[in-house]
């Protein structure tokens, strides 16, 4: 998994003001057979983002030239569905390092944060208004300041403080990721099994 | 003490440490992989030079993306059989036991578990698939994890994980002729939303569940994430004890009588406290249908799709439904034609599940305009429905039945719905594409799939059971 290290991010940002997005449209599971992590990407959104003829739908918002970012907005129940990771890696793979909603699907939110893709829930109320401006204005850019759990509209407009765990936050500004921090416990696990086995 | 949930219990006591302000580290007893998210958690292993610790703990099939024909040539599509191969391969290298293709057990992870003696009470299960909360069923606290959660398992046994919160299901009263499980579940998720119990865990109880086969419970627990819960989990109880007797390699062992007094005590305190309460009643269900792109948009096979009003949420989603569909808000969906059927999946691909639909095309005939699929969930199933004749049957009727695997729920294989053609599926996902390019899906019961096939229409079926 890429080990990067999230701190502050500014950029612009994609809205998708869809609900319950699942991850079979985020990616088809007809490119669910490759056996690495790399190039998911290509066919993020894939169903939507090109017709059946394989050309590119202009009417889909990634194929709309007056917008690009590293923020995804969408609506709430994003990433329902299937556990399948590779719709976290997809849109990692296609450039996007954070997704807002105000309601984020279990499953998606933790393979997020497996991979550096931050995920940020805000108030429904504060995610309609997000929603139209991006919608309205392809140059809104947002900041996001992990370390303040801070989502800011730039250059002064509105702000709303967001929740993360404070283990995974650690995790995502140091690069660190859980399989380091379960190796570092090992003597623990095998204690705890121990126990459980002269206990049965 | 305070009274606690069942949940609450078997979590509790597979936390080897709790992370200051962070989740638990879980310990879990039985994990399950197959071939379409594990190949890059090895991958991982490899990368960090280390081995599979408990690889007895780990038990691995070939399902998801296997044909369900000739299954003895070759695997067709290459990327399809590089990623079968794959999973042969990391087994054998890391001392994994795996099902492949014609291993008499061989099938659909979440029905090969259960079946086998894999999944026992008060276990934590997990597996790199999202209806891992079948397992439930069982009274384990089971759930679906990513290829990264994968990957610390095969290296460590433990997964972290936040607790989620508790919701209590109740259902009362016992479910109407025709009716089923997965009529209930449909119900249930139709009322409380796709998105309804997220951040939940579930359990389900009362007397319609309590009436429930096995099979039926785990038609029940397999749909929990299709409201967004965790998992869902029902307390063990006679038929949990009497469906694992059954079992030879766990009525055999040596210390089944001690296992049996632990999963007798396995049940929530009277008085625990959950964080939401829900109450159904399963006498007013009737046979259920989706007439959307998810779960949530169902309702009773004879009912008009509901209006959008403007307190809707969503309308935007509701109206993009509606057009993949086909469908208009305030039609009926009874009686329009249906191209395609489907009976199988890890929801619906049980061995009772294949009883329904035989008992009801039993002497009659397939639609002629109706193509069917009927995958069985796995080896063990195929097999006993050939035992118990039902092959044939089904053939007289016009059926084929065919070799276990996922097939056409997600389509993977070839087994997909042409686009813009009506598939009435006994599946759990209704989304967009979910059963091939432009596919439209009616999520619905086994029974409610065959009353489709032999009329070509959408049917209530029980207008064509018999006393």
């Amino acid at each position: 998994m890429p080990k990067v290290k999230f701190d502050i991010l500014e950029t612009t940002c994609v809205p998708l003001p869809l609900e319950n997005i699942d991850t079979d449209q985020i990616i088809p599971a007809r490119f669910l057979s490759a056996t690495s992590r790399e190039g998911f990407g290509d066919n993020l959104f894939r169903d939507w983002r090109y017709n059946k003829s394989g050309e590119k739908n202009s009417e889909f918002i990634l194929n709309d030239p007056r917008y690009s970012g590293k923020v995804l907005i969408t609506g709430k129940n994003f990433g329902c569905g299937s556990s399948r990771e590779h719709a976290v890696w997809a849109i990692y793979d296609y450039g996007f390092r954070a997704v807002v909603s105000s309601d984020l699907a279990d499953i998606f939110r933790n393979n997020s944060l497996n991979n550096g893709l931050l995920p940020v829930v805000v108030p429904a109320k504060f995610l309609k208004y997000l929603l139209d401006l991006t919608g309205k204005d392809p140059d809104t850019r947002v900041r996001i300041d992990l370390g303040k759990q801070l989502f800011s509209v730039m250059p002064a407009g509105e702000s709303v403080r967001f929740e993360i765990n404070q283990y995974k936050k650690e995790c995502l500004m140091k690069g660190l990721d859980d399989i380091d921090y379960l190796l570092s416990i090992m003597d623990l696990i095998k204690a705890y099994e121990f126990r459980n086995t002269l206990g049965k | 003490m305070t009274p606690q949930t069942l949940f609450d219990k078997i979590w509790d006591s597979h936390v080897v440490r709790s992370v200051e302000k962070g989740p638990d580290v879980l310990y879990i007893d039985q994990h399950f992989i197959h071939e379409v998210t594990s190949p890059q958690a090895f991958n991982g292993l490899k990368e960090r030079g280390i081995p599979v610790f408990r690889p007895d703990k780990t038990l691995a099939t070939a399902d998801h993306n296997i044909p369900t024909k000739d299954q003895h040539l070759p695997i067709k599509d290459e990327l399809s059989r590089n990623q079968v191969e794959k999973l042969a391969e990391n087994c054998k290298k890391y001392g994994i036991e795996f099902f492949g293709l014609n291993h008499p057990k061989n099938g659909i992870v979440h029905v090969i578990g259960p079946e086998l003696g894999y999944t026992l009470p008060g276990m934590t299960i997990v597996c790199g698939d999202s209806h891992t909360s079948t397992h439930g069923a069982f009274g384990t606290i089971a759930f679906g994890i990513g290829t990264s959660e994968v990957e610390m398992v095969l290296a460590t046994q433990c997964v972290l994980q936040s607790k989620p919160k508790k919701m209590k299901i109740s259902v009362s009263g016992l479910l109407q002729k025709g009716v089923t499980s997965k009529d209930l579940i449909l119900h249930i998720i139709s009322q409380l939303s796709t998105n309804g119990a997220t951040g939940y865990f579930i359990e389900y109880s009362g007397s319609a569940l309590k009436a429930l086969s096995m099979e039926g419970r785990m038609t029940i627990c397999n749909m929990s994430i299709e409201m967004g819960a965790r998992g869902g989990l029902i307390a063990p109880d006679e038929t949990t004890i009497k469906y694992l007797s059954q079992i030879p390699s766990l009525s055999g062992r040596s210390d089944f009588n001690s296992l049996l007094k632990n999963w007798k005590e396995l049940k929530s305190d009277p008085g625990a406290v959950f964080d939401r309460e829900h109450e159904f009643h399963a006498n007013e269900i009737k046979p259920m249908i989706t007439y959307g792109t998810n779960p949530g948009m169902g309702m009773a096979v004879d009912a008009t799709i509901p209006l959008i009003t403007s307190k809707s949420a969503g309308i935007a989603s509701f109206i993009k439904s509606h057009e993949y569909m086909g469908f208009k808000p305030g039609m009926k969906i009874l009686g329009h034609r249906v191209d395609y059927v489907f009976l199988g999946s890890c929801t619906n691909g049980r061995i009772e599940d294949i009883r329904a639909f035989t008992q009801l095309v039993k002497g009659k005939k397939k639609a002629p305009d109706v193509t069917a699929l009927i995958v069985p969930g796995s080896k063990r199933v195929e097999q006993q429905a050939i035992n118990e004749g039902l092959d044939k049957i089904l053939k007289d009727a016009g059926f084929e039945l065919r070799q276990p695997g996922c097939s056409s729920c997600l389509a993977m294989n070839e087994d997909k719905i042409p686009a813009g053609k009506f598939s009435v599926s006994t599946s759990n996902r209704n989304f967009e594409g979910r059963q091939g390019p432009g596919a439209r899906t009616l999520l619905v019961s086994p029974l409610t799939a065959a009353a489709a096939a032999v009329t070509g229409k959408i049917t209530d079926p029980r207008d064509l059971l018999n006393d």
